[in-house]
């Protein structure tokens, strides 16, 4: 992963064909696994294995819509479900490559360790025989001794914070050299950059391993609640090494909720700005406190965060049979299904007798009637006049016996429409009841509760990912900016006067060594003019 | 004045500077073609022109020179001028634009993806008009101004979106950090990867002694420019990318990274650019090789901006579209 070093490998004299012992097999491999070319190539490989990630649908990113993809593609999902195109970020042959990568990452940091920190005992350089041979080279004449010229040379370089090589070799009178050297920040900051990019792996892969995000959607109400564990959650993608005892222990409840809703401009109607008053404690015998939680804003209880992501309504609902018991009551989520949060969300009275009943429809938060069709004019239910809610009843089998079935959708195929007088759909304002035909019982809006989407989640070792990536940077910023630079003076007295000889190596390439030399000669110069010698 | 005023004063302002950079664009061209009718470059030009002072060609006809001839290079000299003081101009009516968004949207004006374009190409303009003198930027002038025009058309034609508050999450000074750095280092690498492009047909045509490729700097220069703007603008992407971007996903969306696809792509691109100076540094790989891949990492950068989002609907990233709880997806096993 580093510049120069192994350009001698790879100019390795070619040996003559036989076997290789395991040993030399083995040592083999580990110079091509750290040579700078496998490095580079791992890392566009890298570049190029993230690629289909994005554009397949990934199962822990959206499973919805990775369900829908595969029931279209069937020829491919399987082909895919085998690559594992589905969980690209998990797969072994992605997990191959970044350890490789890191492999090459560390056999290539380490010597270079060894190598720069003897270099940054070693003295510079001392000049070379023939500096008018460097490419970029200066010289003039002068009338001042040998010893003046490099005492002003050294006196320079120093100010210019380069490390001069002390005694210098050579030094008979009537001649005399300046060897000095600067930027070996940009090697520390070359070998901080490639440290700090393990250190973001080791953060990342531990946060990933030990950590877990999980969501759930908690009804808005002192009565309502959630407490952290496993079976309370909706959603919940452990890592692979995390285990149910990782969960904290804390208790919340949202106590009150509130948005600010657009009322003018093409975005009315819509929610601006929402927060939530939440009550917790963050141990049984702990006491309760506080918090506003916001989008942005997240609550960090013992390192476990809870994030405000969403919001919505579920109206309250009480079904009742053909005998008149309550087969269903209370609070049903529903889902937004647009900005204006018109909502869809379905509830299944189970023991509804004397066939279940399950209802589908839509929540509009406030309804207006244009030209005989309802429509949504925004999210904010006001005092809930207008409010309305939507629903097709359907009777027969809820199909609950055959397995787990998501709650926000119903599954018709064993059920019989009950069509509502002069349309399909039973529409019902706050306080309103819909008596359904043959006996089969009646349907209730009582109200509307409020919901909000949290998710939770823990990652362990996110701030030692951060500083890694924030050290990365500035180890980045000293390897691109740094510019390692040597300057040799050598003066020598002839018969005409003293010879100065400037030289300039830039090791970085950027090509300003000219001007370096150039300059030097003239500040070596001009001092000179105004002392009168 | 009200929102709606601003609004239409910003959409005024995009349409002019539009057609402002149209015309310097045709000034421009007007320029090539007066470059395409030139005789063989005398030997003191072409000096000049190997040294990299493009800017300081002499554009007097030297001594000698017949009449017709000295008529097209002040001709040359004149549409070279006029199109580079064009550009200053609609450089400047779009930046009342992207503050006249800013003001009618009441924040800064890069919420969405019309508004990115907007302030994005903005910058390239304000980027090239400033260092126009001092890194000699002659011989980019058609090709900038080209790719500015194209890109706020596409921005205004496909991406256009009314003024509109933000969805909740983007309500954060992360937004004003992230997305700065983002079309900061944006615009680097767009410069970058011209300069990039050029090197690569500068090299197809090394001797050019006509035509505008005869303006272009030597291949040395080219592709130390190529680096130095890279080299600037890749630490702004990484802070971008990789200390902003999982700093706010992890405040609004709680988890810092999400292998979203526009995460996945600014990753991608960042680890090309790496490639890119990585290989830049290994010497190896200087000129050609380091030029395709500076094209390639642009490529991504480019796709990741428009491209992806025709593929995957699922980024959080799309702020066009629903907001953040409009995707809310559970699955709630059973009752």
């Amino acid at each position: 992963m580093t510049p120069r070093t192994d350009l001698m490998e790879e100019e390795q004299p070619v040996a003559p064909i036989r076997e290789l012992s395991a040993r030399e097999f083995a040592r083999w491999t580990w110079r091509q696994l750290t040579s700078m070319r496998t490095a580079l190539v791992l890392l566009l490989l890298l570049a190029l294995a993230a690629v289909p990630g994005s554009l397949i649908p990934q199962e822990n990113l959206d499973s919805v819509k990775t369900t829908n993809w595969q029931a279209a593609h069937t020829t491919l999902t399987p082909i895919y479900r085998r690559l594992g195109m589905f969980d690209v970020y998990g797969t072994p042959w992605f997990a191959a490559i970044y350890i490789l990568l890191m492999v090459s990452l560390v056999g290539c940091i380490v010597p270079r360790l060894g190598v720069y920190w003897r270099a940054m005992r070693a003295q510079p350089p001392a000049a070379p025989r023939n500096l008018s041979r460097l490419p970029d080279s200066a010289t003039y004449t002068t009338s001042e001794s040998a010893a003046e010229v490099t005492a002003r040379a050294e006196a320079l370089l120093r100010k210019g914070r380069y490390r001069l090589r002390r005694a210098p070799a050579g030094a008979a009178t009537g001649s005399g050299e300046v060897a000095a050297e600067r930027g070996y920040l940009r090697e520390a900051g070359n070998l901080l950059f490639h440290l700090s990019v393990i250190v973001v792996l080791v953060g990342f892969a531990v946060g990933s391993l030990f950590g877990y995000k999980g969501g759930v959607i908690v009804l808005v109400g002192d009565k309502y609640g959630f407490s952290n564990e496993l079976t309370q959650y909706d959603d919940f993608s452990p890592g692979s090494l995390f285990r149910p005892s990782m969960l904290n222990w804390f208790d919340l409840h949202i106590h009150d909720f509130h948005v600010d809703w657009v009322d003018s401009g093409p975005q009315q109607g819509m929610a601006q700005g929402f927060k939530s008053q939440i009550r917790y404690e963050d141990s049984p015998t702990g006491t309760m406190k506080s918090y506003n939680l916001e989008v942005n804003h997240p609550l960090d209880i013992g390192g476990t965060e809870v994030f405000l992501i969403g919001h919505g309504y579920a109206p309250e609902v009480t079904v009742r049979d053909g005998k008149g018991n309550i087969a269903f009551s209370g609070p049903e989520v529903f889902l937004p299904e647009n900005q204006s949060f018109l909502s869809f969300g379905v509830v299944k009275a189970q023991g509804a007798k004397p066939s279940q009943l399950g209802l589908e429809g839509l929540f509009y938060p406030s309804e207006i009637t244009l030209n005989g069709q309802p429509v949504n004019v925004t999210g904010d239910i006001g005092d809930g006049t207008n409010a309305m809610l939507s629903l097709q009843v359907w009777k027969g089998d809820l199909g609950l016996d055959n397995g787990p079935q998501s709650v926000y959708s119903l599954d018709t195929s064993k059920m019989t429409m009950v069509a509502a007088p002069g349309g399909k759909a039973w529409n019902l304002r706050v306080g309103q009841t819909a008596t359904l035909p043959n006996g089969l019982g009646s349907v209730t809006f009582d109200g509307i509760t409020r919901w909000n989407k949290l998710q939770i989640s823990q990652t362990p070792f996110k701030h030692v990912a951060l500083s890694g990536v924030v050290l990365a940077l500035i180890g980045l910023l000293g390897s691109l900016f740094v510019r390692p630079r040597r300057v040799w003076v050598r003066a020598r007295e002839t018969a005409d006067g003293t010879l100065v000889e400037v030289a300039v190596l830039d090791r970085s390439g950027a090509d300003e060594d000219a001007a370096v030399a150039t300059d030097l000669v003239a500040r070596l110069q001009g001092r000179a003019e105004e002392e009168p010698s | 004045m009200s929102t709606h005023t601003w609004a239409l004063l910003s959409n005024r302002a995009v349409a002019t500077a539009a057609v402002i950079y149209f015309l310097a664009l045709l000034s421009h061209l007007v320029e090539w073609a007066s470059l395409l009718g030139q005789r063989s470059v005398s030997a003191d030009e072409r000096a000049l022109v190997n040294a990299g002072d493009v800017a300081d060609v002499p554009l007097e006809a030297p001594a000698g020179v017949p009449a017709a001839e000295e008529a097209r290079i002040e001709r040359t000299a004149l549409f070279s001028r006029l199109g580079y003081l064009l550009t200053c101009l609609a450089a400047i009516v779009h930046l009342g634009a992207v503050v006249c968004r800013g003001i009618a949207a009441g924040r800064v004006p890069w919420g969405n993806m019309y508004e990115f374009t907007l302030a994005g190409t903005c910058i390239v303009a304000l980027a090239y008009v400033l260092l126009y003198a001092r890194l000699k930027l002659a011989w980019m002038a058609p090709i900038v101004v080209a790719f500015v025009l194209v890109v706020l058309m596409v921005g205004v034609l496909v991406l256009y979106t009314p003024v509109e508050s933000l969805s909740e999450a983007l309500h954060s000074y992360w937004l004003v950090i992230h997305v700065i750095s983002a079309a900061l280092a944006t615009g680097a690498f767009t410069l970058g990867g011209i300069a990039s492009g050029i090197y690569l047909a500068k090299r197809r045509w090394p001797d050019a002694e006509r035509g505008w490729m005869s303006r272009v700097p030597s291949l040395a220069t080219l592709d130390r420019v190529a680096y130095r703007i890279h080299a600037f603008g890749f630490p702004l992407w990484t802070f971008a990318v990789l200390i902003t971007g999982p700093i706010w996903a992890h405040q609004a969306w709680g988890s810092y990274w999400n292998w979203d696809p526009k995460e996945v792509w600014a990753f991608i691109t960042w680890v090309v650019y790496a490639g890119y100076l990585h290989a830049r540094a290994t010497a190896g790989w200087k000129g050609r090789n380091a030029a395709i891949l500076a094209l390639v990492g642009l490529a991504t950068l480019w796709f990741n901006f428009i491209g992806i989002n025709y593929f995957s609907t699922t980024s959080e990233h799309s702020y066009a579209g629903l907001p953040a709880h409009g995707a809310v997806v559970v699955q709630r096993a059973g009752v």
